[in-house]
């Protein structure tokens, strides 16, 4: 019984300790508790907000490019792609099969459509097909009651309305690669496309715009919910160009099938109205990705259409270096006015014979004779006795030797020899023959079209040192030009020179003049040679240029300005292998300044 | 004597308004928020809707209350005497489930009875009790306090245990462990015996761990290092503390937990619900919760103490610290502070079986209460 009593007791002895261990666990938690939600609440919340929260960058529009009157050579074009969600159709094969109906698709494209299906959820959109048309699009809606789970996103992509024609100017964009500077998070977005070349490449920056924010709500398996935040981006800025599409044009129709270049430019500001380089490629090709054939096709092409001629294409000025030698030569006191030389169409210098174009020579002639003629001999003793330093100063003053700063990624700087350079390269004494070849153009001199229709501007502007650019320059805006300190005399000895070549009987332009309500070209042709004409061949009769193969005819080139006595315009034209300048490219220079006259006469009453 | 002497006099058996007005309103009281607090939080589970769980949870408490009411209602000397019967019933289910029950949730662990999908060894847990209660109101202290005495007690436990643990579930294996393990205490057993025990369970664990499935071994490895395998077998965890850690003091409010309802968390209808709770009404929500929890565990030690029987007291304590285990385990475990091993948090969970065999403990507690004043002999 006692027993009994003590086993009662026990049971309520030690279950007052049960439950008082049992209620002081459960009062325990509250310190765990307090710990995770209060202590550690605002780690948490921050951890809560990563698993709920996705920002994704919206993507703002790239800036848009006009040509100097507004009329757009980049936009962007609406691009439509079909998308399926594999969750909202009742059978993925049936809509499938049903879409086939309404546009075919490659085995290529089905099997990417298989794989995405089982890479992603079903909720995720599959892309069955992009760059869509308004009218394709428009058919698979019309047709959407058969087509269960498919939607039309549309977004935006690049777009060139002029294909080809701005290529070498505008570039292109393209997806981001590897080498790319990742500045800006926009890069990290997939699809996201970046200017590659040209003014795309070069106003990338102004062009592209600031992305904007987009904060979704999304649930654990990425499902989006909602909107939470957006936040608009800021859109590219538009860009006007000194680019003027009607000259452009001329331009390219101008070089047809040819391989060259035309560089046009307003001769007091700078403005590139016309910069072409034949053959061009179109960029919207890149924009969706070339194939490898379109790649193989541009890449081999003997016309080099990748090559930006105007900008990235070494050339021997030839005769069209003539004035440079002139004014270097006036400026240096070596000839004046009156100074003549005698052409016998031939010079020897110890054993060694150099040729004028003209065999049977020009007789006694003066600085703007030797200019209207482009006699050579003229200049191979103008260039004796000047010697190549002198030369390659003033060549410099002209701009040739560097780069003009336009900004289009390979822009070549030329070459100017003297006699510091020849030691360098060549660890070699410079010879009188080579300044004497390079008082023709010839020799080490590389010059780009480009550097040539700067050149010819500054000529043409009285000897201001005029720089060329891609922007529109307002009135405003205009540069101050500073003199290059040339006398004014010198200059327009050059300039009469020039406007002989044209416009005189025996000028080497003739060919080419116009006369447009009195307005008239002054300019200079130039040919050179790819190839030495031996000895032997001098001999037996020099092989007309129609009957060598291509790549050996003679490079064609022609500098020019327009009006002569208040010049606005001045052009640069290069036909690589065109034959001779007077008949290749002078004519080419004459009809696009005389369009460029035309133009300014209907354009300015509008202005 | 003296009490069975007094009691002698009056009706052993009280009448049907004596039981009714005996029942503890209160105590139901208590049970009856939390259902709804339950209830509620299914809703939100199921993004407002009462569809799937809400509406069917309700109709189960609604159940799970009949079947309180009518164990409430009996005679606590028919819990005497069926405990046996009651055990081996649901031992033979059981083995039933061990050899042909339902494949769900990689374990086997149901009977279907069409209606409702039976889990025997949530039986068990009382009737373990009850089985435990009848030996050791049967015997005296110096027999409990032999070892002799421990044998088919100690039986009693390990077989149901053994079955349990092959299913596999060890939560509830390790449940009836330690509800049993309460009940040998405070009957008295020597301290030096548990310790004994859990010697000689310690070195057996290393063997216990080759006996473990690979996904147990994850839960206590991932316990231990939550931070080991976020996106597997962590995961869980982690989403559990950043729901509860973000809800703060006052929480996201109502239908706006943020982890619960983007299915961060998981399980978030079942043994995550008190995450839940927290994340969208705080730490005041949770410490409520926690609150009415310790007034119903500690009311269930005053009812134990108010009886008069051993058995009552016994069986009272049996169930209030089955009670206590389910919360203890489901609250530690979802706070991070202990694995992950599958226990519900009765009545507010969602679960049908839960909810029946804790509101049948609540029932048979509360018919101790009303009769404790009833003597009950050795058998």
């Amino acid at each position: 019984m006692n027993r009994d009593n003590d086993k009662g007791k026990l049971l309520i002895s030690r279950s007052f300790f049960l439950g008082g261990i049992q209620l002081f666990l459960l009062f325990l938690l509250i310190f765990r508790l307090y710990y995770l939600q209060v202590y550690q609440a605002d780690k948490y919340k921050t951890l809560a907000d990563e698993n709920r929260i996705s920002t994704r960058l919206l993507v703002p529009p790239r800036g848009i490019i006009y040509d100097r009157h507004h009329q757009m050579l980049a936009g962007n074009q609406q691009n439509f792609q079909a998308l399926m969600v594999a969750e909202q159709t009742t059978n993925v094969d049936d809509t499938l099969a049903a879409f086939q109906k309404i546009m075919p698709l490659t085995e290529e494209e089905e099997k990417r459509i298989r794989k995405d299906l089982k890479k992603n959820r079903s909720f995720v959109p599959i892309k069955i097909k992009d760059n869509l048309s308004w009218e394709e699009a428009a058919h698979i809606l019309l047709n959407a009651p058969d087509l269960p789970g498919v939607i039309i996103d549309e977004g935006l992509s690049r777009y060139y309305p002029y294909g080809g024609m701005f290529s070498h100017v505008i570039g292109y964009v393209a997806a981001v690669s590897e080498e790319d500077v990742k500045d800006d998070p926009l890069l990290e977005v997939p699809g996201f496309k970046i200017g590659k070349s040209g003014i795309e490449k070069i106003y990338e920056k102004e062009l592209r715009g600031k992305a904007g924010n987009q904060k979704l709500e999304v649930n654990a398996v990425g499902r989006i919910m909602k909107e939470i935040e957006r936040e608009d981006g800021v859109s590219g800025k538009n860009i006007e160009l000194s680019l003027d599409v009607r000259l452009q044009k001329k331009a390219y129709e101008l070089l047809g099938e040819e391989s060259g270049a035309i560089v046009m430019m307003n001769v007091s500001t700078g403005e590139i109205l016309a910069f072409a380089s034949a053959p061009a490629f179109n960029p919207n090709s890149f924009t969706n990705g070339l194939s490898t054939e379109e790649w193989n096709s541009l890449n081999h092409n003997e016309k080099k259409p990748l090559l930006n001629k105007a900008v990235a294409g070494l050339y021997s000025p030839g005769s069209t270096f003539k004035m440079v030698v002139a004014l270097a030569a006036l400026e240096a006191g070596v000839i004046d006015r009156k100074s003549r030389s005698f052409c016998a169409g031939k010079m020897v210098l110890g054993n060694h014979t150099f040729h004028c174009w003209k065999n049977i020579g020009h007789g006694y002639i003066n600085v703007v004779q030797a200019l209207q003629h482009s006699c050579d001999i003229f200049f191979y003793e103008t260039a004796q006795k000047l010697g190549i330093n002198r030369i390659a100063a003033m060549a410099r003053r002209f701009g040739f030797g560097a780069k003009t700063g336009i900004g289009i990624e390979n822009e070549k700087s030329g070459l100017i020899p003297d006699t510091e350079w020849k030691m360098e390269r060549f660890g070699e004494p410079w010879q009188q023959g080579e300044s004497i070849i390079s008082g023709i153009g010839q020799g080490y001199i590389l010059t780009t079209p480009l550097q040539l229709a700067v050149m010819v501007s500054r000529i043409a502007n009285g000897g201001y040192e005029v720089n060329p650019t891609f922007r529109k320059v307002s009135d405003a805006g205009k540069q101050a030009l500073k003199s290059m300190g040339l006398s004014s005399q010198n200059i327009e000895m050059v300039q009469q020179g020039m406007f002989d070549v044209v416009n005189t009987p025996g000028g080497t332009a003739l060919m080419a003049r116009f006369n447009f309500d009195g307005q008239r070209m002054a300019g200079k042709t130039g040919t050179t040679q790819v190839r030495r004409i031996t000895m032997k061949e001098r001999q037996s009769g020099v092989l007309k240029q129609s009957e060598l193969p291509w790549k050996y005819r003679n490079h064609a080139l022609f500098v020019g300005y327009a009006p002569q006595d208040n010049p606005k315009y001045a052009v640069a034209v290069l036909i690589e292998h065109g034959g001779s300048g007077s008949s290749a490219s002078a004519p080419l220079g004459g009809k696009m300044l005389l369009e460029a006259l035309k133009l300014d006469a209907t354009d300015q009453p509008v202005d | 004597m003296y009490k069975a002497y007094e009691t002698g006099f009056r009706s052993q058996t009280l009448s049907f308004k004596e039981k009714f007005w005996g029942i503890s309103f209160f105590y139901v009281l208590l049970i009856t928020i939390l259902a709804v607090v339950g209830v509620v939080m299914l809703y939100s589970a199921a993004n407002g809707s009462w569809q799937p769980w809400a509406g069917r949870q309700l109709i189960r408490f609604g159940l799970g209350f009949g079947v309180m009411l009518v164990m409430a209602f009996m005679d606590v000397r028919i819990f005497l005497r069926y405990a046996y019967l009651f055990y081996f019933g649901v031992l033979a289910l059981l083995v039933i489930v061990e050899i042909g029950g339902h494949v769900g949730m990689g374990a086997q662990r149901w009977i279907n009875l069409g209606f409702i999908r039976l889990q025997p060894s949530e039986l068990m847990k009382i009737a373990l009790v009850l089985a435990l209660a009848r030996y050791f109101n049967s015997v005296s202290l110096q027999h409990i306090e032999s070892v002799k005495g421990l044998i088919f007690p100690a039986v009693l436990v390990v077989v149901p245990v053994v079955l349990v643990l092959i299913q596999p579930d060890l939560g509830t294996a390790l449940m009836l462990l330690f509800s049993a393990g309460a009940m040998f205490f405070v009957v008295g057993v020597q301290l030096w015996k548990f310790g004994v025990v859990l010697f000689s369970g310690i070195l057996c664990l290393p063997v216990a761990w080759h006996f473990l499935h690979t996904y147990q071994k994850n839960r206590v490895l991932t316990f231990l290092d939550p931070e080991r395998d976020p996106l597997g077998a962590g995961y869980h965890i982690i989403q559990s503390k950043i729901a509860l850690g973000s809800g703060g003091v006052f929480g996201k409010g109502f239908l706006n937990g943020t982890q619960s309802h983007l299915n961060f968390l998981p399980e978030k209808h079942t043994d995550f619900i008190f995450t839940m709770l927290s994340e969208e009404f705080g730490m005041i929500g949770a410490v409520l919760i926690i609150l009415v929890n310790f007034l119903i565990i500690a009311y269930s030690f005053v009812f134990a103490l108010r009886s008069a029987s051993y058995f009552g007291k016994l069986l009272v304590i049996g169930l209030a610290t089955n009670y206590f285990l389910y919360v203890i385990i489901n609250i530690s475990m979802v706070l991070g502070l202990l694995p992950v091993v599958g226990i519900p948090l009765p009545l507010i969970s969602y679960g049908g079986t839960v909810i029946l065999s804790v509101m049948a403990g609540f029932g048979i507690i509360l018919a101790v209460n009303t009769n404790r004043n009833i003597n009950i002999g050795k058998d």
